[in-house]
């Protein structure tokens, strides 16, 4: 319940947080502080040195331009979750955002705060692989970005260098014809998701011409389920079924709620759900 | 090393130099004796330290005190006007929405914040907009007749 | 006058609850206060060979530094003890602060005190312990295994107790000739208690006096005070003060006398002044005592008209590292005398183990050891109404008490004072629409898809302890009576000083409107001080549903005593006979000379006045009584659960649940379905989620809200609630107590419900918690 000592530094831009992570080893940023704090309370992270990054505007807000939307790492889960941007041409990252803890939470906790921790219960990152979204990091050497699928790289770890702020993720705005759906399978008391699929699919015609499907929950990392033979069909029950059913996790995670094999097996039904919601909202 | 803070609190001025770890709750609880925000966890899910910070309910366990410079932060003791109640502190009096009285700040604060969204919630939108507030004594059952109360006497 | 009795008046305790001005014990500040932070064994079972406390010591504002070694040189007798002994009991001693070995993850080995808790917290980290880490046991049944690691040298095979109750050889006669028998093994989940407020101590000591104030997190500060003083500090009882301020729940976890307040108590004596210490959610979930953890064997035997004819039952419970204050009676006199359930059963047998084990210590905890008793005897109802073939609701009926066999001896040494409990059931039955459930089950079961269940649990507690006779003879190390001082001042008001203690109960609203009632004022008049050692006169304090049976009948004893001597006050004054007064709705009248009559602040002014007085008779018009009931009072009802079970994931949702509950007469409707929407809560939770796993090693993997479910807002529904009301016939406000009575009914109703959801798939037990994947594995065995 009692942090350890640590020196506090707020930045009053990215430049300077920047220097600030330089000059100070073992150095931790802090957003919105949901995913450090708890950590510092039970002492499980002791950094020397938190730089408060919370108040650079710089890194807040949801925009759309050419067919892509752009959130800043600072935007809360609640700005998330709300925003008329999203709402419009985004809605599954909306509704994920949506889901994350509770209401307080949500008005603290950001979206950079979030995929940076990479927590595998939490919401956003199986939406974010979903949609191939880019995750934008800025160094003193300058700025990249980098697939979602690829930013995740293990339990609690990331692509984040030590030298690197997380600027803001964008992803293509989902187009005419296509629908998303997030479900989640929340733990009873985290909250957090134990199993939290995210499906997309686009129909034309009657016909299905892309299909997506990210598990979280049931690995290290969202996993990615090959759902293409759904391209060509009319995405009927029993192919949606089939093809959520090609789920597979080489090493899935377990707790005492709910072990990998299990998780597996419910990442197949939401898998399947999700999608079956998903093209209920495509047509 | 201590960091100075400015803020306001239930829309008073208060300086002071605090340690960088020190938590929002215990600046509000030890040094400037509001104890109406109780500490029930320290994993952030229990909402019994739930305060207003500009308008937004928040768990003043996950926050430093350094964090809330410059807000607006508003506690339970902040939140009777003139000496009367305010609709949703009515409410849980009437509708006998605490027992043992230790969730209600956190409840009332994080309810005061549903309505500020969602001013006529249905049952399932206070249950889902409450879920970050543990209750041990009520069962919920009259948490929710008393946000139903506050939302009709405010509307 | 109006109505006091039976209404829903608001709570007077709210207004300072709602407004952030009530103090629990974390709240308080003292002058020159310093905090404690209490280094605790990260090992379920080790040796302790070292403890090196210098770093902590050089930390600047590090005050104090305390080990096993300052409680002995303290000279003070530095256990914790047990309160309730049973024959053959092993009662190995509980030291304060462990010496040589820890027995469970959390047990104290050291304190630290310093000017600030964040201090406190930073010093406790540099106390270097150096631990021989030894082979731990946390189950209740691995415990009993041959081999298993000893918890005590000297409690050979992990065994605390064996006990057993009723008769064998009938039983073994009745399942010989038993037509239908039906058994199970089944797990009762051991469950964190989760008050909502951490146990938290402030500890006053003055040397100047000799004196120690104690503000501490207590449902029963009398039994605290004794316990503290006489076992644990070594301090006079009359040099201690224990003060219970708001308290945020309790939930039994709070009736215990626990090291780390003796610990803090002992910081305060060391350093002269006051200390205070607040457990983190992680320390009170590691050291509060946990509920329930029984492994037990259960059959029933019935005839051919399916008539129970016999039931045994087989328990290991759990007592956990060290016995907790009354540990030993839960799983026996408050189990296996409840055994009998609602029905007339001829025979049963219950033998009962106490088992030690490397984990947190098991004490009462809602309900304590009556939902343990009527998950036993509910599920096996269950079973029965399957194997006869006469359903659930039937097989209860056929072998329900009969309503003009009260009082009825059960076999199991209690006796039921008065009942009926067909009407529960009717009524239950016609709340949920049972007929129409049935068919929409059917057009379920026909179509597949998500199931729907239908539970019932029709249960009997044993509440209001209790006479305190019996109790003794039964091991209590306490009486269990109840006080009350009530107070007429010279204006008319009130103060009433009672021995029950609220810890959210509403205590001050409901003993207003029993003195209100019984002299015809207005309940605003009536003051209630409870919780404080110093005030109160001696009180055995709220537990067990106990404060409105006995707390609130020594209440209506005192004012009956004081309504005797104004009759002999105001007999003077109207120069009438004292048996020729009556009293009515606040003035002693002459019978049949109404304007022959003074208000009862007429005779109170008198009382202190004394001027125009008996000479036969003291001033002043108060009343000591200490009630002792002359039994258990026996709540009892019948609840009925409806879920839905998602059989492709093993999800339960639940759509209904009804209660319909008999606590006989009710002093303010609006507390008591409080008091019942509460307990459901914390029996649904049972039922659905919550459970303390301890791993292997003995590890708390299920510590923190992280892992351990309690019930929140959005998992739970609206409860549908009714009464029929049998009175307690022996007590004067007729009333049978109401605190514990959803806890008790609701784990066995939600399983049977799940379970009837299921039946299609042969499924006849799950172990509680119902969570999805143990459904779903059901599911697809």
């Amino acid at each position: 319940m009692y942090p350890a000592q640590f020196d506090y530094r707020r930045a009053g831009s990215v430049d300077e947080a920047l220097s600030l992570l330089q000059e100070n080893e073992d150095a931790k940023l802090m957003a919105g502080g949901h995913s450090l704090i708890p950590m510092m309370k039970l002492r499980l992270a002791q950094p020397p040195v938190v730089i408060d990054i919370g108040r650079l505007n710089e890194l807040k807000g949801i925009s759309e331009a050419g067919g892509s939307v752009r959130v800043g790492s600072l935007t809360t889960h609640a700005d998330i979750a709300a925003s008329d941007v999203l709402a419009a041409h985004c809605p599954v990252l909306a509704e994920a955002a949506g889901h994350i803890g509770d209401a307080q939470v949500r008005n603290r906790g950001t979206i950079g705060g979030n995929i940076a921790h990479a927590d595998p219960g939490s919401d956003i990152p199986p939406v974010l692989v979903l949609l191939g979204a880019s995750v934008h990091l800025q160094s003193p050497s300058g700025t990249r970005s980098v697939a979602a699928g690829d930013f995740f790289q293990d339990l609690l770890m990331t692509d984040v260098g030590e030298d690197e702020i997380l600027t803001h993720v964008e992803a293509p705005a989902l187009g005419a014809g296509t629908g998303a759906a997030y479900l989640k399978f929340e733990h009873p008391a985290s909250g957090y998701a134990v199993v939290g699929a995210a499906a997309a699919v686009t129909v034309q015609g009657g016909r299905c011409t892309g299909a997506g499907l990210v598990v979280g929950g049931v690995s290290a990392t969202p996993t990615a389920v090959d759902v293409s033979s759904l391209v060509g069909t009319d995405l009927s029950d029993d192919a949606i079924a089939a093809a959520a059913s090609g789920l597979d996790a080489e090493d899935p995670i377990g707790d005492i709620f709910a072990s990998g094999d299990y998780r597996v097996h419910v990442g197949k039904v939401y898998g399947k759900r999700a999608l079956a919601a998903a093209r209920d909202r495509a047509s | 090393m201590t960091v100075s803070i400015q803020l306001e609190v239930n829309g008073k001025p208060v300086q002071a130099a605090v340690e960088p770890r020190r938590l929002l709750v215990h600046f509000l609880r030890e040094d400037l004796g509001l104890t109406g925000a109780n500490i029930g966890c320290e994993t952030s899910l229990c909402g019994a330290c739930t305060v207003l910070v500009d308008g937004n309910a928040v768990k003043s366990c996950t926050m430093l005190a350094a964090q809330a410079d410059g807000a607006s932060v508003t506690t339970i003791e902040g939140l009777a006007q003139n000496g009367d109640l305010h609709p949703l502190q009515e409410g849980f009096w009437e509708k006998h929405g605490l027992q043992c009285g230790y969730c209600t700040p956190g409840m009332i604060l994080s309810a005061n914040y549903l309505l500020a969204q969602n001013p006529s919630p249905n049952d399932e939108e206070i249950r889902e907009g409450l879920k970050g507030n543990i209750c041990r004594c009520t069962g919920y059952h009259n948490i929710v007749e008393a946000v139903k109360y506050a939302a009709e006497r405010m509307s | 006058m109006a109505r006091v009795l039976g209404t829903s008046i608001k709570r007077r305790e709210d207004p300072a609850l709602i407004t952030g001005r009530g103090k629990y014990t974390d709240d308080l500040k003292a002058e020159r206060m310093a905090h404690a932070a209490i280094v605790r064994s990260p090992y379920a079972h080790a040796r302790i060979r070292d403890i090196d406390t210098s770093a902590a010591e050089a930390l600047p504002g590090v005050l104090a530094v305390l080990t096993a070694r300052d409680v002995a040189a303290a000279g003070i007798p530095g256990v914790v003890p047990v309160g309730w002994l049973l024959p053959d009991l092993k009662t190995p001693a509980h030291p304060m602060i462990a010496a040589d070995t820890v027995r469970h993850v959390g047990d104290a080995v050291a304190v630290v005190v310093a000017e600030d808790r964040y201090l406190a917290r930073d010093a406790a980290d540099r106390v270097a312990v150096d631990y021989e880490p030894l082979d731990a046991v946390a189950d209740v049944v691995a415990a009993l295994e041959d081999g298993a690691p000893a918890v005590h040298e000297e409690a050979p095979g992990n065994v605390a107790f064996d006990w057993e109750i009723g008769e064998r050889e009938p039983v073994d006669a009745a399942f010989a000739s038993a037509a239908h028998t039906v058994e199970l093994d089944l797990r009762n989940n051991r469950l964190i208690p989760h008050a909502i407020e951490p146990r938290a101590v402030l500890a006053s000591f003055d040397s100047s006096t000799g004196e120690m104030t104690i503000h501490m997190t207590s449902q029963n500060p009398h039994v605290h005070r004794l316990l503290m003083t006489l076992a644990s500090l070594g301090m006079p009882e009359h040099k201690v003060r224990i003060v219970a301020p708001e308290v945020g729940g309790g939930f039994g976890s709070k009736i215990h006398h626990y090291a780390d307040e003796a610990i803090v108590g002992l910081c305060s004596m060391k350093l002269d002044r006051p200390v205070k210490w607040t457990a983190t959610r992680t320390e009170t979930n590691l050291t509060d005592a946990h509920g329930r953890d029984h492994s037990t064997h259960c059959a029933l035997a019935l005839d051919a008209d399916g008539r129970i004819t016999g039931l045994r039952v087989d328990t290991a419970a759990a007592m956990g590292a060290y016995l907790s204050t009354f540990a030993p009676a839960v799983p026996t006199y408050l189990y296996g005398t409840l055994l009998s359930g609602q029905y007339d059963i001829p025979a049963i047998h219950c033998h009962v183990t106490g088992v030690f084990t490397h984990t947190a210590p098991v004490d009462a905890y809602r309900g304590a050891g009556r939902p343990e008793a009527t998950y036993v005897v509910e599920r096996l109802l269950h079973l029965a109404g399957e194997a006869t073939g006469l359903g659930p609701v039937e097989v209860r009926r056929r072998n329900f008490v009969s309503p003009d066999a009260f009082p009825y001896q059960t076999q199991v040494a209690l006796a039921y004072d008065s009942g009926n409990y067909g009407p529960a059931m009717d009524r239950a039955l016609e709340m949920v629409g049972y007929d129409d459930l049935r068919s929409q089950q059917a057009a379920r079961r026909d179509n597949g898809g998500k199931q729907i269940g239908i539970g019932f649990s029709s249960y009997i507690e044993a509440c209001g302890l209790a006479p305190s006779a019996v109790v003794g003879s039964l091991g209590a190390q306490a009486g269990q009576w109840e006080s009350a001082d009530v107070r007429v001042h010279p204006t008319a008001s009130v103060t009433v000083y009672t021995g029950s203690s609220s810890h959210g109960q509403g205590h001050e609203t409901t003993f207003s409107q029993i003195v209100a009632d019984r002299l015809g004022i207005d309940p605003e008049a009536v003051e209630v001080i409870h919780g404080d050692t110093d005030l109160v006169q001696f009180g055995m304090g709220t537990y067990g549903s106990r404060s409105a049976a006995v707390g609130g009948s020594a209440i209506v004893k005192s004012v009956e005593k004081i309504i005797e001597k104004g009759k002999k006050i105001a007999a003077h004054l109207l120069e009438a006979s004292a048996e020729d007064l009556e009293y009515e709705d606040g003035s002693f009248r002459v019978a049949g000379s109404p304007d022959r009559a003074l208000a009862l602040g007429d005779v109170a002014l008198q009382a202190y006045l004394a001027h125009n007085y008996p000479d036969d008779l003291e001033p002043g018009l108060s009343a000591t009584s200490f009630y002792d009931p002359a039994n258990f009072t026996y709540p009892f009802g019948t609840h009925v659960c409806v879920v839905e079970v998602d059989t492709e994931t093993g999800s339960i949702d639940l759509l209904r649940y009804a209660a319909v509950d008999d606590v006989g007469n009710v002093i303010n409707p609006m507390i008591v379905d409080g008091q019942l929407h509460g307990g459901l809560a914390q029996g649904i939770g049972q039922a659905l989620w919550e459970n303390a796993v301890y791993d292997d090693s003995g590890q708390l993997v299920s510590g923190s809200l992280m892992d351990y479910a309690v019930p929140k807002i959005h998992n739970l529904i609206p409860f549908e609630l009714d009464r029929t009301t049998t009175p307690c016939p022996h007590n004067p406000l007729g009333v049978k107590g109401v605190g514990e009575a959803g806890a008790i009914a609701s784990p066995a109703a939600v399983v049977n419900a799940v379970v009837d959801a299921l039946a299609p798939f042969g499924i006849s037990h799950i172990d509680m918690p119902l969570t999805p994947e143990k459904v779903w594995r059901a599911v697809n065995s």
